[in-house]
């Protein structure tokens, strides 16, 4: 069992379960440290020319790619440019006033929701069920994990596709059983129908890596708690529910946060390959907007705004992912 | 624990062969519609068992979407990623982490913040960097009053440099090196240095052979984020001929125009999937200690 070695990477009990809100980055520069100066190794080189060199690429890379376009990308929510990019107008909070006043807008917010949400539910709900019937089974396990492992290889765009094609009216064989037992299924035409594809889609590929996350979870459970909890007679159910499942709430946590990281912005090639937004900004999600805004009517202000819009969420679960990663965080690996 | 829980153990391998089998339906659909011809998949209901054409569909494939090149880009962007990533952050984390140095916290956060932000919120920003790299310097350029540099012009649209670089620009992975050299023990470190180890020589002889488990979880991560990237080749490749192989399933995609031709693209997006399919297949003890260990 490969989980098994790093199970230790997800220390689950530790941490007392106390729910302490600190500033994250703090605490999670400061741990295990021990040094007067935070991730610096006790025994390490004074030299200032080679770090120098040693830093430049990345800095390099991160300037150019990273904090140009990001500062710019806040400069430009500011700002009204003409399409053609001939004139600049400094216009204040006028792109989010006309953002959050667009109806457009807000049902594109809705659409995201309700998407991140149903995805976030039916991936969990389905890689817990899988989890633990993985790890509770003796024979069979490792050809189940890697089988179950294969949608991580498998590019978003091409598991959009993939669905889209078995839930095609015409020729998809799923739609043809559905089609069969009298259900008029039409992504195409039906907004519903076209959102509950997209959220197959993104779940599709997404419940192998909570699947992993809470294999190698439940292997961190103590064994001398299950073994005292079977002699006082809980079966293997009550025991699921009463002890592994409270244990790895921290991990629970920390995948409900990278559900939403991964349903809001990586899931941009499952709609573009399949719906394309549609039908009727059904599926219009917000990265896809952006881009639309941004790419295909140039309304340029527009998109820099609800790229702040999103710099903010994406914060936001930032500092939300680091208040459960510390826990994960381990200094033996 | 000697636990017989019969009735349980059927229902957990149920549970488990109906999940593999939604795991593997679509997969399968692929490689079926792939090896029919035009008339076969349009008709109702569609076979469930695999025909004969796969080998020619892969052939046009091949020849009429050009996906060969398409295949080979793929494959360049995702070492680029891997191999550029790698390296760059490998050295930061090294200089973050073992040298005293002025700065040495600014640099560490200015990496750190890279963590934030994923590209798809600056793209269209991101976008006229790579359009123009030389596009800071022309705006410093005009405020200073040089003209020589105002009309600077480094384009990077349709090349691989601009489909590697920018994906490059994040520092997950330094951030897992500096997370693995905090555990390494100091002793090591005290023992190269009494040796009279250069600092270069303990990262070559010492640290970088101790990394190594964690190269190879983090290489593939990298390698299947750099093979299925999506948007950012869609943005910056105006011609067919750069974009990877994943767009080019888009362009195969049925138009509600013309005849549908999704044993083409089946095909092409078998293509597409088989060599990060084997990569996980071949090397997935490596892959689970590098995704539960890096929290990518």
């Amino acid at each position: 069992m490969p989980a098994r070695n790093s199970t230790a990477a997800l220390p689950v009990a530790a941490g007392g379960g106390a729910l302490r809100l600190r500033w994250p980055f703090r605490r999670l520069l400061l741990k295990g440290d021990g040094q007067a100066e935070s991730g610096l190794k006790r025994a390490h080189f004074r030299d200032w020319r080679l770090p120098f060199w040693l830093l430049a690429p990345q800095l390099f890379i991160l300037l150019l790619f990273f904090f140009i376009p990001s500062i710019r990308a806040l400069i430009q929510a500011f700002q009204l440019t003409d399409p053609f990019g001939a004139t600049t107008q400094w216009v204040g909070f006028q792109n989010f006033e006309r953002l959050f006043r667009s109806g457009v807008y807000w049902s594109s917010a809705q659409v995201t929701l309700i998407f991140t949400i149903a995805q976030n539910v039916l991936t969990l709900s389905l890689a817990l069920l899988l989890a633990f019937a993985s790890n509770h089974i003796l024979r069979g396990r490792g050809v189940y994990r890697t089988v179950l492992l294969l949608p991580y290889a498998i590019a978003p765009a091409i598991a959009g596709i993939m669905l889209a094609f078995l839930f095609n009216p015409r020729v998809g064989p799923v739609a043809h059983m559905l089609q069969g037992l009298g259900f008029d299924w039409d992504p195409n035409r039906n907004s519903w129908h076209a959102l509950s594809l997209i959220v197959m889609a993104a779940s599709w590929k997404h419940i192998c890596y909570n699947y992993i996350f809470l294999v190698a979870a439940l292997l961190s459970v103590p064994q001398s708690i299950l073994e005292s909890a079977y002699l006082d007679g809980a079966g293997p159910i009550q025991r699921f529910l009463r002890i592994s499942l409270p244990m790895i709430t921290p991990t629970l946590f920390f995948l409900i946060v990278i559900n939403f990281v991964y349903g809001l912005f990586e899931t941009f090639a499952i709609v573009d390959a399949t719906t394309r937004g549609g039908p009727a900004g059904a599926t219009s999600i917000l990265v896809y907007k952006v881009y639309q805004d941004g790419f295909v009517t140039l309304d340029l202000g527009s998109s820099a705004a609800q790229s702040v819009v999103l710099m903010a969420l994406a914060l936001a679960l930032t500092f939300a992912q680091f208040r459960f990663v510390e826990r994960r965080v381990n200094y033996s690996v | 624990m000697n636990e017989r829980t019969p009735i349980i153990d059927a229902v957990c391998h149920l549970i488990l062969l109906v999940g593999a089998a939604l795991v593997c339906l679509p997969i399968y659909f692929v490689l079926v519609t792939g090896s029919l011809s035009q008339q076969e998949i349009m008709r109702v209901p569609m076979s469930w068992l695999p025909g004969t054409e796969f080998v020619a569909n892969m052939q046009t494939v091949l020849s009429n979407a050009n996906f060969g090149r398409l295949l080979l880009n793929s494959f360049i962007i995702a070492a680029g990623i891997t191999i550029g990533k790698l390296s760059v952050s490998v050295i930061a984390a090294f200089a973050v982490t073992y040298f005293r140095f002025p700065f040495r916290m600014t640099a560490f956060w200015l990496i750190f913040m890279s963590l934030m932000l994923p590209i798809e919120v600056r793209i269209v920003p991101t976008y006229e960097s790579a359009a123009n790299v030389a596009l800071p310097l022309n705006i410093l350029g005009s405020w200073l009053g040089i003209q020589a540099l105002v009309d600077l012009d480094w384009n990077l649209v349709n090349t691989y440099s601009g489909l590697i670089l920018p994906l490059i620009a994040s520092a997950t992975a330094t951030f897992l090196f500096r997370q693995f050299f905090l555990t390494v023990p100091d002793e090591l470190c005290e023992a190269a240095r009494i040796d009279g180890a250069t600092p270069w020589q303990f990262f070559r002889l010492i640290l970088l052979p101790l990394s190594r488990s964690n190269i190879v979880a983090l290489a593939i991560i990298l390698f299947l984020m750099g093979w299925n990237q999506y948007l950012w080749p869609l943005l910056l490749t105006t011609d067919p001929a750069m974009a990877n192989a994943v767009i080019g399933l888009k362009k195969l995609m049925p138009q509600s125009d013309s005849l549908p031709t999704w044993h083409l693209l089946m095909n092409a997006a078998f293509l597409t999937m088989l060599p990060p399919t084997l990569v996980i297949l071949i090397l997935q003890r490596w892959f689970v200690k590098g995704l539960v260990d890096s929290g990518k």
